[in-house]
């Protein structure tokens, strides 16, 4: 149990030219729920991506399990991806099934169990995320909130090792927000998965989690449990924890003088 | 007048790396067909989305098609007192040339238009990136059938469609206007070949059927995930599978009909 | 829509599908073409094919017993060798006619065989002697207007 399940050393990201992670080392250890945050657009998605091996590093080792990630072949990659589970930013429900189908999905394609058994799975996983009652009903017919806990259920369909959370918390309203986080910290002790949250909402996340990373123009900035992360004198940490608008992320986007574009603009 | 040629240079050379993804998506279906097949509901249920979503419009244009051809057809043969052929010209123009080409350029604005629709949302809401991340590969789970529904409908909406259209011929020449039933059977039997002609036909719209599936799982598959990047995929489908399908129709003509 | 509606209608749909297939093979269409048995090729040449194509109607008595399969030049005899396949029923003797005719005054041109009667019988490969050529409309209409030119000259004189 020492060695984390997650490890990242010194990976480096680029999109072509624009560089997204420039060296970033962090680790996930086992059975614990791991923020990692930052402003929009610093990378956060993007190391969901590579610890999943959607995408690939530029530089650095990703490990998950012990294995490097980038080095699996495709069936090997899919036999690690089995063991993972993703939650997307607006749930990703297929819309062409029924919350039920939904949930079923990974069981169905991974499985041959027979179909009693995996409807009792089903309802299982649905009512671990208190939507037993909405089985029938499909995916346009479900709030945001819903919606993103029949994800949850699709997710930990196939009882997952690792869980990872791309926003979750985005666009609920405060009692769905409130659910959500709960069903984060519940799962992950009950599966006694390892989870992995990338988010944006502080104050959320420091009451489920156990460590969080800051992140900012492609480097860990900051790190800590929560107390250290609410007490610390960090600029950084300070400024994302009281929401200012300007401190060391600017508010303005990198330009040229302000009077020089305005008369530059009149002339 | 050098931008002209670096314009028309970067748009040769972007023109063939998209020939070069869309044959390597190709063999990935193919690759991946295996294992759509051995799930053959799949496959079933995409024929029911392009095929028999496609069947009204098929019919009934296939009828108006042969209304108008039989109109035409009487109007232009009786002034040379050639009459009982409008069962051959009706018949041979379709079964050659409007059947296939006709059937297609619908089949992908009703069909084609559909799959690249759903498959770029499907892009659009992470269906597809979740459905990956969960160990199911996207080319055999969703691409590989609704390629294989559309290869299948297509040449049998292409045969209801002439069917239809001979019919429709049928309804003014003989119904209406009162050609003679048997010379408009007799001749049109004796001037179609089967395999000449009805083959032909049918190869024709068979080609039509993977040109037209393969854009359009190729421009959802490769969409920009917006919504904008969505209804340009849309348009692109169209545009492209009309074009394919008269520059293919036109290099098969002259193939198959030289004699 | 459930499994077994959505199954029915694909089922509907294809059999319509294959049922139109059959309808233009055998009711448009007819499979004559293919359908010639067991066929063996002959040959005629002739000093002028005319219009005649790869593919035309070879005709008996106004049936259709075969198809041209082959025309070419035969830079010998300045002649043009036109091969063509028969029905492997029919038989006919070794002084049959061929001719290249016309069907009504615009129509296609075909090939026409007039049996004559020999006891011997062609042989698949054998070459028709007995031709004629196809008739040529220009020609006609000239042939017309000089003799009509020759009946019209002397009248002036007179």
């Amino acid at each position: 149990m020492s060695e984390p399940l997650v490890r990242l050393e010194n990976v480096r990201f680029a999109y072509g030219e624009r560089a997204i992670l420039r060296g970033i080392s962090l680790s996930i250890p086992r059975g614990k729920v791991v923020a990692i945050m930052g402003g929009s657009g610093c990378g956060k998605t993007t190391l969901l991506r590579l610890i999943g091996g959607q995408e690939r590093a530029v530089g650095g080792r990703v490990t998950v399990d012990g294995q490097d990630v980038a080095g699996l072949g495709r069936d090997a990659l899919y036999a690690l991806r089995r063991r993972m589970g993703m939650l997307f930013q607006f749930g990703a429900l297929f819309t062409d099934m029924s919350v039920f189908d939904n949930v079923a999905f990974p069981l169905r394609e991974h499985t041959d169990l027979p179909a009693e058994l995996i409807n009792d799975l089903v309802m299982m996983k649905l009512h671990a995320v208190g939507l037993r009652g909405a089985a029938k009903l499909m995916p346009g017919e479900l709030s945001g909130g819903m919606a993103r806990r029949v994800a949850l259920a699709r997710t930990i369909a196939l009882d997952p090792m690792l869980l990872m959370y791309d926003e979750p918390f985005t666009g609920l309203d405060p009692i769905s927000l409130g659910v959500i986080g709960q069903l984060i910290r519940r799962l992950n002790d009950a599966l006694g998965a390892s989870s992995v949250i990338v988010t944006h909402d502080i104050q959320e996340s420091l009451q489920i989690v156990d460590y969080i990373y800051f992140i900012s123009e492609g480097r860990v900035v900051a790190e800590g449990t929560p107390d250290e992360i609410r007490n610390s004198a960090d600029p950084f940490v300070s400024q994302f924890v009281h929401a200012q608008a300007d401190g060391p992320v600017p508010f303005h986007y990198p330009a040229g003088d302000y009077a020089t574009a305005l008369v530059g603009g009149a002339g | 007048m050098a931008d002209v040629f670096r314009k028309m240079g970067s748009m040769a050379i972007n023109g063939i790396w998209q020939l070069g993804f869309i044959a390597r998506f190709f063999w990935l279906i193919l690759v991946y067909s295996g294992q759509s097949f051995t799930r053959i509901h799949l496959t079933l249920r995409e024929l029911y989305f392009s095929g028999v979503m496609s069947l009204l419009i098929i019919l009934v244009s296939g009828l108006f098609v042969g209304l108008v051809l039989g109109l035409q057809g009487y109007e232009t043969l009786q002034r040379y007192g050639a009459s009982d052929s409008l069962g051959t010209l009706v018949a041979l123009s379709l079964v050659r040339e409007l059947g296939p080409v006709v059937a297609g350029l619908l089949f992908a604005s009703r069909a084609g238009s559909a799959v690249t629709a759903e498959i770029g949302l499907m892009k659009v809401t992470e269906q597809l990136k979740a459905m990956d991340m969960m160990a199911v590969s996207p080319i055999a789970r969703v691409v590989a059938p609704r390629f294989w529904g559309g290869v299948i409908s297509m040449p049998l909406l292409a045969a209801l469609f002439s069917a239809m259209g001979v019919f429709g011929g049928w309804l003014i020449g003989v119904v209406v206007i009162g050609v003679d039933d048997g010379a408009f059977w007799a001749q049109m039997q004796d001037a179609v070949d089967f395999r000449y002609d009805v083959l032909n036909g049918v190869i024709k719209s068979g080609v039509f059927g993977v040109a037209v599936a393969l854009i359009a799982v190729f421009e959802g598959y490769d969409c920009v995930p917006t919504a904008e990047g969505v209804s340009r995929a849309i348009t692109r489908t169209v545009v492209s599978s009309a074009l394919a399908i008269l520059a293919l129709d036109f290099v098969m003509t002259s193939f198959m009909f030289r004699g | 829509m459930s499994r077994t509606t959505m199954d029915l209608w694909v089922g509907v749909f294809v059999a319509m599908g294959i049922a139109a297939l059959f309808f233009l093979a055998l009711k448009v269409g007819s499979i004559s073409g293919s359908d010639i048995q067991s066929p063996y090729l002959l040959s005629a040449r002739f000093d002028n094919i005319g219009g005649l194509k790869v593919r035309a109607p070879v005709k008996v008595a106004g049936v259709l017993v075969g198809r041209v399969s082959e025309i070419r030049y035969d830079n010998e005899r300045f002649q043009a060798e036109v091969v063509f396949t028969v029905d492997g029923r029919y038989k006919f003797p070794t002084d049959t006619f061929a001719n290249i005719l016309t069907s009504g005054l615009l129509g296609e041109q075909y090939l026409g065989l007039d049996p004559g009667g020999e006891e011997k019988l062609l042989a698949p490969g054998d070459v028709i002697k007995k031709t004629q050529s196809a008739v040529v409309l220009e020609k006609l209409i000239s042939q017309f207007m000089f003799s009509k030119a020759a009946e019209g000259e002397p009248a002036p004189a007179k």
